[in-house]
C-alpha cells in the first residue's frame, strides 16, 4: 500500500494516499469544495482559485486542488474568510463574463451560473470589465466559440493537449489580453482540429458549444412537403435520459423513440441498423485484406483500422497522412444511413429522395463536420442533412413539451429499425471490435466467438489501450488460409492513445491485423455531444448500460440482423458489391499536419 | 520561403528540437528577421513538432516577440511608475511628435514602430527606452530628439 497520510478536514479526521490533494481527500470525507478550473479527467492547474480553504497556521488560502495533504494539516473550508475569498473570485470572474445567461445554450448547465447563484454574486461589486466587440466564431461546422463567455480556466486547452494530444486551442497573449485562441487567432474551421468536441464536454460555460441546428429541423419537420427522418446512435439512448432527469447510466431507447415520434420526425430509425451493415462490410474488407496479405502475398495496408470515429478520420488525415490506407474504407454507420436513407429507403416506401430531410442523432460534434463533407453525396443528394447532438435532442425534447418521465415506450419504425447487440456495443471502446469479431469469427470457422455468451471481455473496459488475440481453427474451407493464425487486435480511445498505435504502426512495428480506435476517452458514449459533465464514473456508467441494452437484444451478432439479410438480398447484393462500394465506402484526403 | 525554412533549420540544429529550446530558436529568428511570420512560425511547428498554437501562444506571450511585421526600429519607452514619474510623458510627445504617429502605430515605410513597454529595470536612470536592443537612459527631449536624429540619418 502506497504511504498514508492523516489529516482533518472541518472536524473530520481522514486518511489518503500521499500525493493526493486537500481537494481529494474531502472528497473522500464527503466534503464538497468548489471548482472550476479543476477536471478530474485533466492535469491541476489551479488558475482559478475558487477552491480556497483555510490551512491552520497560514495566513494566506490554499487552493484545495494544488495542494498534497500532508500529515497533520488541518483544513477549514468553509469559514467567513474563504466564502468572503470565493464570493470575490467569483464576482471578479462575472465582471469579465458575459452574463446573459438566459439567452445562453448552457443556462442550467453552467458551473459558473451554479456557483455565482451559490455565492449569492448579485450586487455587482465590479463594474462589468466585458471586451467589446468579441465575435462568435461559427466558422466550424461543429463548434462555436464565444470568447465573452470564457473564464480562462484553459479546461480547452489541456483537454486538446492531455487527452487528444492536437493542441489546436492554446493560451495567446497575456495579461488582460489573455485568451483562449488558435494559431494566429485563426477561425476555428482553418486550423488543425478534429471537431470531437471534447473541449465543449469539458468547458464549464458557455464559451464552446458545438453548433446548433435544431431550428432547420423543426422548419423540416413542420414542411408538410418534407419527409423528415431521424436515425440515433447506440450511445444516445444511454445518456439522453441524464438531461430528462434519469440517473446516470438509465437506458431510455422507447421513451426516446415515442418522444421523437411525438415530436413528429416521420420515421424514427435506429442507426444500429447501419451498425451491423458497417461489421458486415468492414469484417469482409479486413478478410480481403487478410487474404490479399496472406494468400496472394500482395502489399495491403495492415493493421486495417475502424473509420467510424470522424474525429479520429480527421485526426489521421491531418497527423498520418501518408497512412490513410490503413483506414477502413467503410464510412460510419451515420453516412452509410444518409446514403441509404435517399436510395433504399426512399425506394422502398416510394418517396421521393429530394423530398426527405435525413437526421442522424449523435453522441459527437465531429458527425456535424462529417455530414457536411463534399465527398459525403453518393446518394445523388445530401446524404445526412443535418446531424444533432444527445443534447441538442434533450433540448428538442424539453422545447416540445413532452413529459419525458412519464413516457410510454415504443419500437424503432421499420424499415432500418432493426438492430442487434453488436450494433448497440459500437457506444463503447472496443465495441466495434467485438462486434466485427463476433461476425468475423463466424463468417470464419462458422462457429459462434468462444467466449462466453458472446462476450469478449479483453477489448472492454477504460484503459487506454487494450489488445487481444484470437487464434482460428477448424475454418471453413474457403478461409483455411486463416487455419492457425493468431490474429491480433488493438483497441484505443481517445486520441493521444490513437498516436501512439500510429506511431508504431509509423515506425513498422505494429503487430495488430485489426485496430479499433476512437476519437473520445470511453468512445462514443463520452462523446462531444454527450450531456455535460462527462468524468469516468459517469462514462462506466453509460458503458454498463450500453452492454445491458446488448445483453438484452435477441440478435446479437450483426450477420444474423433480419433487415441486414433483406437489405443484400433486395439492394446491396453483396458485401463490398458495386451498391456497396458507391455507397457505403469512402475515401479520405490528406491534411496539413501544422 | 526557403530561406526561412533554412534559417529554422539552423537554429534547431543548434539549440535542439525539444519543446523547452522553442524560445531561443523563436528568438533567433527574431533577430534576423525583426519579426516572427506566420510561415516562420509553421516552420518552427514542422521541424520541432509542436503544434502551430502552442508556437503562436509562446510567442504572443512576449511582448519582445513580435508576430506583425512592424517598424524596422522598435522603439520601447519604459511605462512604469518610476519612468513615469521622471517625466516619461514628455518623452512619449516628443517621439509622436518627430515620427508623427501615435503609441502603437508604425511610420511609413515601416521603419518606425513606437511602443510602451514594462519595466526595463532602468529604475534608477529613468526616463528609459530601448531602441531594438540599444538602451538609452535619463532621456529629456533634447536627448531624444538627438538620438533619434542619427538613427533617421545614419540608419534610415
Amino acid at each position: 500500500m502506497a504511504e498514508q497520510v492523516k489529516l482533518n478536514i472541518d472536524g473530520v479526521d481522514v486518511q489518503v494516499e500521499k500525493g493526493q490533494s486537500i481537494l481529494d481527500a474531502a472528497k473522500k470525507v464527503n466534503i464538497r469544495i468548489p471548482t472550476l478550473c479543476h477536471h478530474e479527467d485533466l492535469c491541476v492547474a489551479g488558475n482559478c482559485r475558487v477552491c480556497v480553504v483555510e490551512q491552520e497556521g497560514k495566513n494566506t488560502l490554499t487552493p484545495s486542488c494544488a495542494t498534497p495533504a500532508e500529515e497533520g494539516m488541518v483544513i477549514k473550508t468553509s469559514t467567513p474568510k474563504v466564502r468572503r475569498a470565493r464570493k470575490d473570485l467569483m464576482a471578479l470572474l462575472v465582471s469579465e463574463h458575459n452574463t446573459q445567461c438566459t439567452t445562453c445554450y448552457r443556462s442550467t448547465n453552467c458551473e459558473l451560473q451554479d456557483l455565482a447563484a451559490e455565492y449569492n454574486v448579485d450586487n455587482n461589486i465590479y463594474l462589468s470589465v466585458l471586451k467589446e466587440n468579441l465575435e462568435i466564431d461559427k466558422s466550424s461546422w461543429s463548434i462555436e466559440k464565444d470568447d465573452s463567455k470564457c473564464i480562462r480556466c484553459q479546461r480547452c486547452v489541456r483537454t486538446c493537449a492531455e487527452l487528444q494530444h492536437v493542441n489546436a486551442l492554446a493560451v495567446t497573449e497575456r495579461g488582460r489580453d489573455m485568451r483562449i485562441s488558435t494559431f494566429m487567432h485563426l477561425p476555428m474551421n482553418e486550423i488543425v482540429c478534429t471537431n470531437c468536441g471534447q473541449c465543449i464536454t469539458h468547458c464549464p460555460t458557455g464559451a464552446l458549444t458545438e453548433r446548433r441546428y435544431y431550428d432547420e429541423i423543426w422548419e423540416a419537420i413542420d414542411d408538410p412537403e418534407k419527409h423528415v427522418v431521424i436515425n440515433t446512435a447506440p450511445s444516445v439512448r444511454v445518456a439522453l435520459g441524464e438531461m430528462l432527469g434519469f440517473p446516470v447510466g438509465t437506458r431510455v431507447t422507447g421513451k426516446m423513440v415515442t418522444a421523437l415520434k411525438k415530436m413528429g420526425f416521420d420515421s424514427v430509425l435506429d442507426t444500429d441498423f447501419s451498425a451491423d451493415l458497417t461489421i458486415i462490410e468492414e469484417a469482409n474488407e479486413l478478410l480481403v485484406r487478410l487474404k490479399d496479405a496472406l494468400v496472394h502475398k500482395k502489399d495491403v495496408a495492415l493493421p486495417m483500422i475502424t473509420s467510424c470515429s470522424p474525429g479520429w478520420v480527421k485526426f489521421i488525415e491531418h497527423m498520418y497522412p501518408e497512412h490513410l490506407a490503413h483506414l477502413s474504407s467503410c464510412k460510419s454507420p451515420q453516412q452509410m444511413f444518409g446514403a441509404l436513407t435517399k436510395t433504399y429507403y426512399a425506394e422502398k416506401k416510394g418517396i421521393d429522395p429530394s423530398k426527405i430531410v435525413s437526421v442522424a442523432g449523435m453522441p459527437c460534434a465531429a458527425k456535424k463536420y462529417e455530414a457536411n463533407r463534399p465527398e459525403m453525396r453518393d446518394s445523388g443528394y445530401h446524404d445526412v442533412d443535418a446531424g444533432l447532438t444527445t443534447r441538442e435532442i434533450g433540448h428538442m425534447i424539453k422545447q416540445s413539451g413532452i413529459n419525458f418521465l412519464e413516457l410510454e415506450d415504443s419500437e424503432f419504425d421499420s424499415i432500418m429499425g432493426e438492430s442487434t447487440g453488436a450494433g448497440v456495443i459500437f457506444g463503447a471502446t472496443g465495441g466495434v471490435m467485438e462486434a466485427a469479431l463476433r461476425t468475423a469469427y463466424f463468417v470464419i470457422t462458422g462457429r459462434p466467438v468462444p467466449f462466453d455468451n458472446l462476450n469478449i471481455t479483453p477489448v472492454r473496459g477504460l484503459k487506454g489501450i487494450k489488445e487481444t488475440s484470437i487464434k482460428f481453427e477448424n475454418c471453413l474451407p474457403e478461409y483455411s488460409f486463416l487455419e492457425g493464425v493468431e490474429a491480433k487486435f488493438a483497441i484505443a480511445h481517445g486520441l493521444i492513445n490513437a498516436r501512439q498505435i500510429m506511431d508504431q504502426i509509423v515506425a513498422g512495428e505494429s503487430p495488430y491485423h485489426f485496430i479499433e480506435i476512437m476519437a473520445c476517452p470511453g468512445g462514443c458514449i463520452g462523446g462531444g455531444g454527450q450531456p455535460i459533465p462527462t468524468n469516468d464514473e459517469i462514462r462506466k456508467k453509460r458503458i454498463q448500460a450500453i452492454y445491458d441494452e446488448d445483453m438484452n437484444k435477441p440478435i446479437r451478432m450483426s450477420h444474423e440482423n433480419p433487415e441486414i439479410i433483406k437489405i443484400y438480398e433486395d439492394f446491396l447484393e453483396k458485401p463490398l458489391g458495386e451498391k456497396s462500394h458507391h455507397l457505403l465506402h469512402t475515401k479520405y484526403r490528406k491534411r496539413k499536419r501544422y | 520561403m526557403a530561406e526561412v525554412k533554412e534559417l529554422v533549420k539552423e537554429l534547431v540544429d543548434k539549440y535542439g528540437r525539444e519543446r523547452k529550446n522553442l524560445l531561443p530558436v523563436l528568438q533567433g529568428i527574431h533577430l534576423e528577421t525583426n519579426y516572427l511570420s506566420k510561415e516562420a512560425m509553421l516552420e518552427v511547428a514542422k521541424q520541432m513538432d509542436l503544434s502551430a498554437a502552442e508556437i503562436y501562444g509562446t510567442a504572443s506571450f512576449y511582448s519582445f516577440l513580435d508576430t506583425k511585421a512592424d517598424g524596422k526600429y522598435k522603439i520601447r519607452v519604459c511605462k512604469s511608475i518610476t519612468c513615469e514619474m521622471a517625466g516619461k510623458s514628455e518623452i512619449i510627445r516628443t517621439l509622436e511628435d518627430m515620427l508623427k504617429v501615435k503609441v502603437g502605430e508604425t511610420t511609413e515605410g515601416k521603419r518606425f514602430s513606437l511602443l510602451e513597454t514594462n519595466c526595463l529595470g532602468l529604475c534608477d536612470q529613468g526616463p528609459a527606452m530601448l531602441i531594438n536592443e540599444e538602451f538609452y537612459t535619463q532621456l529629456t527631449p533634447a536627448k531624444v530628439r538627438k538620438i533619434l536624429g542619427e538613427y533617421i540619418r545614419n540608419k534610415y
